[in-house]
């Protein structure tokens, strides 16, 4: 067993695990935390992506151990305490950016680290943005939209609202 | 989906790194990123006894300058390369080349050293790296020894890295005015590439066509001897030895290899 | 103002974006703790006999509690499962666990029960399974024509069951015909893969009753097939459906691993749990599509259609599921929305040495379009008429009264010119046509093609006597909150929002005091799920009547609390009150005839039968003639599925819908080797479409109300996959039509266009 500090949504958190345990077990398994999914076995879907250390990762692909001495954020931690969503959240809510649901902590998460890296995407850039993110149901259409209205609000844009288009 | 058991150990140093290497032998892997390693463990086609975690040792890290060369320390994440103001200066093909990997999550974790120690014949960095011409420093327990990318990948996920090794550093020519071109064939985006091309001044590389990245030395052959970029890329698939799958044939392959060997020659990323 | 028709937010989101869905494998509830962990060991070959499996290394391993096999399930006197329907083949039986021959890659051999999560990946590496090998019958010509093997020899053929009668085919089907085209077509296996797999957890109580928390599509359907699968009593089985990750067809009834699941509980008196990985769930769960067509389409010079065959084998995979029956509904659509003289259709369904087949978005439609648009575009091709044209000539023309087709189908509504007139305007088929032509002239590399299908497709089918129908429950609280009870099973649809958004409108009391439950089935003994894009024609008009009913009951009450006649009474619903007419000062809320006697009404709402959808999809494909790569550009359809209610949520049915049959038509297929070896089986081989392969889809609005239901509602959630696929492979076909090239099977891969590129070139150089 091997010991690991870390804070998780901002809470400073102490526990012993198996080298092997992976990121996502140690946030839903140890902590309780199940928004992210499992959807894969080969790092491709993107279900499980959290931030660490505020960069987009797939915690299926991360030990628990190498998030020793780092910051874990999920999309539980993305609420305020007053019960806020964030803007990529509320963008989600508002252009029906969702269906089941399944893929949708992971594109949140993905989605804000992209914001943050590139304020400004194009919707080409938001595509390729979210390469690593896999969703069944929507076909991506409002996924994009949702991104694109997010980037519209977090910049304070005056321009019309971005659409995605053909 | 859930890698067998191992031990794992935090190395402080390279000499450190080097040290545990030389208890664990060949049952110890070493661990960066993890994004070549932790994949193959997850479905158990790895399964080491021991893993030291060295993405943490500084001086493993950074990029910087040293006389005509850029250094990149073996730890350096594919997002710190995509974003390098200076490798984009100065090898603006290993920049490209790095932003092509996977996807952003992945990007945000996987490392160069990681890469080209994996010796994947069909990844970005290890064909870029060939294309450049670059060299790896490798530390042992007898010190640093200096490979050229002819020279490193010997086959299929095998370099010359012996187990108690440590690839340090990458080195790349810097040549920011030197033309370059990128061909990248896949069916979606994060995929790996079916063919692969890059073309670096008169160096052409290939990805997909063999059991290690391949330069297509018939295409620069030719254009050394004043061929056309038409001519020459006609010769791509000269001493490669593509394999098949579902998605390519060997004719397809190789058709493929002439196709972006051109557009790679012509300037064209893509 | 009507609420329906508006584009209102799901309630269901807050919590899916913040805490997130619960989904099975979430679920944590007091009756599971102290769960074990069930892990499948699961065939590596396609086809062999089992010689003996060696447990003993498993059961000593960490943390192992059991291990079994089918011997365990045979002792304990559980039955294998039977094919679904009499018709088929009953010999062709399925142990829950491989007896003596396992029939495909990833069939389950044995079960090993952990203690914790991650030693059930380690012990199922220790079980080792004697396989002596026997020819696998992949390809379903082989498999039809059984000179390969059977892969059940007491069956004595490798046949199903089949629909239609091929030796009552007209031989002169085609007399008069200027015109014959003829092509043998693939429409190729898909892996539905939700985002969620499959999972379960079980436990049986000290009332001798088991709570199954299962994954589905109708819980109701999947509580019988765990009554059935175990031979249990029915008041002996709760279902309960927690969020589910998508279904798309894939997760009707209840799979071996489940029943094995719930019966581990059994055995070890613990609450047990299962989740499958990624790759036993491209294995495991059933797949999509797999048939086989050949068409021949005849006609005049004209561009009109006189006669059609459609002969169809629908590759069943190594069992007999809902997949053996689907073709029917492909014979039934065989002529699709056009009028069609002479159409004859007949199917062989058969059983291979591949992962079974079930239903997948359409379910048998998408292959009746994909079949007849081809064909179109084959008689374009050969007669030499725009194919745009082509459908103009032969759809069916408006009609508003009920319309019965040779096989059998009764359209309730259809203006197909229309649609496709909308489409194409939409499309601006005039100038992409003229971008063609320019491309063509100066010999671009990258060639457009422009696609089209036009499409009519069955939904709310019933199999209940009586006709389709579905059940709803409102019940109106003293507090003014509302519970509304549903038979429908959404897993992404938003049935939370539209249901209260229905309810709403006919009570006035707002969505956020409604809340709507489904797949309980203790709560809801009866229900027949989401499935076949029934929910809002079947289930949301059930929803509607139960309200409306309600209000006739509470009129009641409300005419003696107001001691007035109920004649004089109306219900206002911006107050939700009943007041007496012409004097609203006197008034009593709609909530407070609740005090003293609960307020509720079930309801069931039968349909005259089934709706029919239609729309025209217009696809635009840039095609890199050196390499054969395809780019989806444009995909622009009318989707005609009657009333909408909430148009956000319908858009996003649509999306999906197109997305996944475009992908089928250009990326994604599940590939076996000649040995039954799956290519495929992970989702970094199966191509699985992400957002860099597809644009933002162009949706053009039509409203062709139903008369079958209040509400003027078809079903939506299945369009958007039957136009698209047809559609995007024309398109392709299209692009590089211009050498001559007439026909490229699905899914149009970069190598397959290449090859018909260099075929056409005579193999020179492209």
């Amino acid at each position: 067993m091997t010991e690991i500090k870390l804070t998780v949504n901002g809470v400073a958190r102490s526990d012993e695990v198996e080298p092997r345990l992976l990121l996502i077990h140690y946030l839903r398994e140890t902590l309780g935390l199940r928004a992210a999914n499992i959807g894969c076995d080969t790092t491709s879907c993107g279900a499980c992506t959290v931030l660490l250390d505020g960069e987009s990762v797939k915690s299926c692909t991360v030990l628990a151990v190498q998030a020793n001495n780092r910051a874990v954020t999920t999309t539980e931690g993305l609420v305020a305490p007053d019960g806020t969503m964030s803007v990529v959240q509320q963008a989600f809510r508002e252009n029906h950016g969702l269906q089941c649901g399944f893929c949708t902590p992971g594109m949140v998460m993905a989605a804000t680290s992209l914001l943050a890296e590139n304020p400004h995407p194009t919707e080409q850039e938001v595509r390729e943005g979210l390469e690593g993110n896999f969703c069944r149901c929507t076909g991506y259409h409002n996924i994009v939209q949702s991104v694109l209205a997010a980037a519209d609000k977090l910049s304070g844009s005056a321009s019309s609202s971005a659409e995605v288009t053909a | 989906m859930i890698p067998a058991s191992f031990d794992y150990e935090v190395a402080e140093s390279a000499a450190h790194a080097l040290s545990l290497l030389a208890e664990h032998g060949e049952d110890a892997k070493l661990l960066a990123g993890g994004h070549s390693l932790l994949p193959m463990m997850k479905v158990r086609l790895a399964q080491p006894a021991v893993l030291i975690d060295i993405a943490r040792i500084t001086e493993l890290s950074g990029i910087r300058i040293e006389g005509d060369e850029v250094v990149i320390g073996a730890t350096t994440r594919h997002a710190e390369v995509v974003g390098s103001d200076l490798i984009k200066a100065e090898a603006p093909i290993l920049a490209y080349a790095a932003a092509q990997v996977g996807d952003p999550q992945i990007r945000h974790r996987g490392t160069i050293g990681g890469s080209l120690a994996h010796a994947d014949p069909s990844a970005d960095l290890p064909m870029a790296f060939l294309a450049l011409g670059g060299s790896v420093e490798i530390t042992g327990p007898s010190g640093v020894r200096v490979v050229a990318a002819d020279d490193f990948f010997v086959g299929p996920f095998e370099s010359v890295l012996s187990p108690e090794e440590l690839l340090s550093a990458v080195r790349v020519p810097r040549g920011g005015s030197v033309p370059w071109g990128y061909q990248k064939f896949v069916r979606r985006a994060n995929d790996w590439a079916i063919v692969g091309a890059a073309a670096y001044g008169g160096r052409v590389a290939l990805a997909s066509m063999g059991g290690t990245p391949l330069r297509a030395l018939a295409t620069e052959q030719a254009l050394a001897s004043g061929a056309s970029v038409a001519e020459a890329a006609l010769l791509a698939a000269e001493g490669t030895s593509p394999g098949y799958d579902f998605h390519a044939d060997v004719d397809f392959r190789e058709h493929l290899a002439r196709v972006l060997v051109k557009r790679a020659l012509e300037g064209k990323t893509g | 103002m009507s609420i329906l028709g508006t584009r209102v937010l799901r309630t269901e989101d807050p919590g899916f974006l913040s805490t997130g869905a619960v989904y099975t494998e979430d679920v944590q509830d007091e009756r599971l703790a102290g769960a074990c962990y069930v892990h499948f060991v699961r065939s590596t070959v396609a086809h062999a006999k089992i010689n003996s499996i060696d447990t003993s290394a498993a059961k000593d391993a960490d943390g192992v509690i059991a291990v079994y096999t089918a011997a365990d399930l045979e002792a304990d006197g559980i039955k294998p499962l039977k094919p679904m329907a009499p018709f088929m083949n009953q010999a062709m039986l399925q142990t829950l666990l491989a007896s003596d021959t396992v029939r495909f890659v990833g069939e389950p051999v044995a079960a090993v029960v952990t203690e914790e999560i991650y030693q059930g990946e380690d012990a199922i590496e220790l079980v080792d399974v004697d396989y002596e090998f026997l020819p696998a019958v992949v390809n379903m010509n082989d498999a039809l024509a059984g000179e390969k093997g059977l892969l059940f020899p007491t069956a004595g053929t490798n046949l199903i069951c089949t629909f239609g009668d091929a030796s009552a085919s007209n031989k002169d089907l085609f007399e008069g015909c200027e015109v014959v085209a003829s092509e043998t077509i693939q429409n190729t296996r898909v892996a539905p893969a939700p985002m969620e797999s499959r999972s379960a957890a079980a436990v049986w109580g000290e009332d001798g009753r088991l709570t199954a928390w299962i994954p589905n599509q109708a819980a109701q359907g999947t509580k019988g097939s765990v009554v059935a699968g175990l031979g249990l009593k029915a008041e002996d089985v709760r279902v309960i459906t927690p969020d589910v990750g998508g279904g798309f067809g894939a997760k009707f009834g209840a799979d071996p691993e489940v029943l094995v699941t719930c019966w581990v509980a059994k055995q070890l008196g613990r609450p047990a749990r299962w989740s499958e990985t990624r790759m036993e769930n491209l294995l495991g769960m059933t797949h999509g599509r797999a048939q086989q067509h050949k068409i021949t389409i005849g006609g005049m010079k004209d561009g009109t259609v006189l006669a059609y065959r459609l002969e169809v084998i629908q590759d069943c995979g190594a069992y007999p599921k809902a997949g053996a029956f689907l073709p029917s509904l492909t014979i039934l659509m065989t002529s699709g929305p056009y009028n069609i003289p002479r159409a004859e259709s007949w199917s062989w369904s058969v059983v291979t040495n591949t992962t079974p087949v079930g239903a997948y978005r359409g379910a048998g439609r998408p292959e009746a379009a994909a079949a007849i648009d081809r064909a179109m575009d084959l008689f374009a091709d050969a007669a030499g008429v725009d194919p745009a044209e082509v459908r103009r000539k032969n759809l069916l023309p408006k009609f508003t009264e009920p319309h019965k087709t040779a096989f059998g189908a009764v359209y309730d509504s259809g203006d197909y010119v229309t649609a496709l007139e909308k489409c194409l305007a939409a499309a601006d088929y005039e100038g992409l046509l003229a971008e063609q032509a320019k491309r063509r002239a100066s010999g671009d590399t990258l060639q457009l093609g422009i696609g089209l299908s036009s499409y009519v497709e069955i939904t709310g089918p019933g199999g209940e006597a009586g006709g389709p129908n579905e059940n709803g429950t409102v019940e109106v609280h003293p507090d003014g909150t509302v519970t509304v009870l549903t038979g429908t099973s959404p897993h992404g649809q938003g049935h939370q929002t539209v249901w209260a958004m229905i309810v709403s409108q006919e009570l006035g009391i707002p969505i956020e005091k409604i809340t709507v439950k489904w797949g309980d089935t203790d709560l809801i003994p009866k229900g027949g799920g989401t499935g076949g894009s029934r929910s809002l024609q079947l289930g949301g008009a059930a929803v509607q009547q139960a309200s409306r009913e309600l209000l006739d009951v509470a009129r009641e009450r409300a005419a003696e609390t107001l001691e007035a006649s109920t004649a004089d009474l109306v219900f206002d619903t911006v107050t939700s009150a009943f007041s007496v007419k012409g004097d609203p000062d006197i008034s009593v809320p709609l909530s407070s005839l609740a005090g003293t006697e609960r307020l509720f009404v079930r309801s069931v709402f039968t349909s005259p039968g089934p709706t029919f959808p239609f729309g025209t999809h217009v696809a635009v494909v840039e095609v890199d003639m050196e390499t054969g790569k395809v780019y989806l550009r444009r995909v622009v359809t009318v989707d005609d599925a009657g009333t909408v209610i909430n148009p956000l949520l319908a858009e996003g049915q649509r999306h999906g819908g197109i997305a996944q049959g475009a992908a089928q038509a250009f990326l994604e297929e599940f590939v076996y080797d000649e040995d039954g070896n799956p290519l495929t089986a992970t989702f970094a081989d199966y191509p699985f479409l992400s957002a860099t392969e597809v644009p933002g889809y162009e949706l053009v609005d039509m409203e062709t109300p139903t008369s079958y239901n209040p509400l003027g509602a078809k079903g939506i959630g299945e369009a958007g996959s039957i136009g698209s696929t047809p559609a995007v492979q024309n398109a392709v076909i299209d692009a590089v039509s211009h050498l001559g090239i007439t026909h490229i099977d699905m899914p149009t891969s970069p190598q397959r266009v290449w090859r018909a590129i260099n075929a056409a070139n005579g193999s020179k150089e492209a």
